[in-house]
């Protein structure tokens, strides 16, 4: 293959990859409920802004999903032998709260997340990068086990993968 | 007239036993690791120190035929091993590869260290069995090549910043040995042995369920080093495409499709470019299968060399 036919080749497939992408990203901007003013995704306590629409709100069934999902995944993360020592003395009552409204609102579902913001939440903790994906991991689970489709949970988990970078501190 | 045992038929059974014993060899692997794992939950807290497993399923990608982390023929960003930043991991595979006119078989092992470097080594056999008579190199005939590499990641994180269309990118280098010096030499080559450069990207779009690699590869290869380096008549570096994109189709299964361009540098026979497409199945962090349909073109004289490639994984 000639050396400017595979440049060509590559930067095309770049291109196509990043517009596919820069695609969804502007469709959603387009859609999403507006910010308050000068919000940017990052200064919004939940983490991010919410999925537009209700299509993944609904996948996830509702209200009712969202809380077992989350009832399901405290145990999880409160019994998985990689994170469980995190949560000793943790107020679960509250963190099973905020967490059902942080993933309503996330979900496009009809809520507001009236809880810290994610770096302050997380302060102190030396959370690990082990520590996210380990509970990322126990939502997976959680999320299979209310049979919430596959694409669906991956749009969740697109908007907590940024977090990482205010949850992890070492 | 009864003829002594000749070197012609001991070559012969030593060729026949060859993918005998890969099967062997990788059933035997595969058994021994499946125990292992079994024993080895994914969610075990860490008892080794520096080992995780911590990345998420698939993430790491498979193990390529140059024993990088990537594709089955591209070469991604992605380190080897599930070790996240704070830890380390690695992989061994074995791989065959079942053409019409030949058999590709190919072993090796990658350490991922903090999720920035990646060092590797394969050996791949590139069995002519009874091509090499056609060939007039002999029956059995057997190009085999050590590749030696090394990865850093340089920025970006391929999966978490789904806020971002930066992709993980990382640069690296492959020297390859091929050991049929007298050979690469008959057929046009300039060199025996050659080094790969490579800058890759690789990025997760979460919200589409998708993997995209896209790597940019210089070098002198014919047919990747198995058939040696450069040619009298074009000795020089060659920028080369390798591109896969792979859909989540569940946690544990990723299907899609990889492109790989080669040069063209020998003149007794003509190159094409590679292709496949795949399923890989990560049973868990330790076990992984990948099954491909793989179109490998013309290679040395003989054409539309398409077949089955699978590959064994196992690691940390
Ligand atoms: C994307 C990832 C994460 C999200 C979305 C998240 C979300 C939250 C939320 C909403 C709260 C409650 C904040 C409040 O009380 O106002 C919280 C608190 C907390 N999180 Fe996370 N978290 C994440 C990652 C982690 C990780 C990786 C760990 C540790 C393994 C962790 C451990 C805790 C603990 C211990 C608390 C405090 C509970 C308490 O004492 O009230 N979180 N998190």
């Amino acid at each position: 293959m000639s050396a400017s036919r595979s440049l060509r080749f590559a930067a095309a497939l770049l291109c196509g990859a990043a517009l596919f992408a820069a695609g969804s990203v502007c469709a959603q901007e387009a859609t999403s409920a507006p910010t308050p003013m000068g919000t940017s995704p990052s200064a919004n306590p939940a983490g991010a802004d919410a999925i537009p629409g209700d299509g993944v709100y609904k996948a996830f069934h509702e209200q009712a999903g969202i809380d077992r999902i989350i009832d399901d995944f405290v145990g999880r993360i409160t019994t998985d032998p990689r994170i469980s020592e995190r949560f000793k003395g943790a107020n679960l009552v509250r963190l099973r709260f905020e967490l059902k409204a942080q993933v309503c609102y996330l979900t496009g579902g009809p809520c507001t997340y009236t809880g810290k913001d994610m770096k302050t939440a997380h302060a102190g903790m030396d959370l690990k990068n082990l520590d996210f994906n380990a509970l990322a991991e126990d939502l997976q689970l959680a999320m299979d086990k209310e049979r919430v489709s596959f694409p669906a949970q991956n749009r969740l988990l697109a908007k907590l993968a940024p977090m990482q970078r205010a949850v992890v501190t070492k | 007239m009864r003829r002594p045992f000749s070197f012609s038929t001991e070559t012969q059974l030593g060729g026949a036993m060859r993918p005998i014993k890969t099967a062997v060899s990788i059933s035997a692997m595969a058994a021994g690791l499946a125990m292992a794992s079994a024993a080895w939950a994914d969610d075990a807290a860490p008892t080794v120190p520096y080992v995780d497993s911590g990345r998420l399923l698939l993430t790491q990608g498979v193990s390529n035929i140059e024993g990088a982390a990537g594709g089955g023929l591209a070469t991604w960003a992605v380190i080897s091993g599930y070790g996240t930043k704070d830890a380390v991991g690695g992989n061994v595979h074995a791989t065959y590869v079942n053409l019409p006119s030949y058999t590709l078989q190919d072993y090796g092992a990658a350490v991922g260290l903090f999720d920035r470097v990646e060092l590797s080594y394969a050996r791949e056999e590139f069995d002519t069995g009874s091509t090499g008579a056609k060939l007039g190199i002999g029956k059995n005939f057997t190009f085999d090549q050590d590749v030696l590499g090394a990865k850093v990641k340089v920025l970006g994180d391929a999966v978490y910043n789904q806020d971002s269309l930066i992709p993980q990118i990382a640069v690296g280098m492959q020297y390859k040995h091929n050991e049929q010096d007298a050979i690469v030499h008959a057929v046009g080559a300039k060199e025996a042995d050659g080094v790969d450069y490579y800058i890759a990207a690789t990025k997760v779009f979460l919200n589409e369920s998708l993997v995209v690699d896209t790597t940019l590869r210089f070098t002198k290869a014919n047919q990747t080093g198995l058939l040696g380096f450069g040619s009298a008549r074009d000795d020089n570096y060659h920028p080369e495409f390798e591109g896969s994109v792979g859909y989540l189709v569940t946690r544990q299964i990723v299907v899609g499709a990889e492109v790989r361009t080669k040069p063209n540098n020998l003149g007794f026979a003509k190159e094409d470019d590679w292709y496949d497409v795949f399923a890989a199945y990560a049973i868990n962090k330790h076990l992984s299968a990948t099954i491909a349909y793989a179109d490998l073109g013309s290679i040395a004289t003989f054409n539309n060399q398409r077949g089955v490639y699978v590959s064994l994984q196992a690691g940390f």
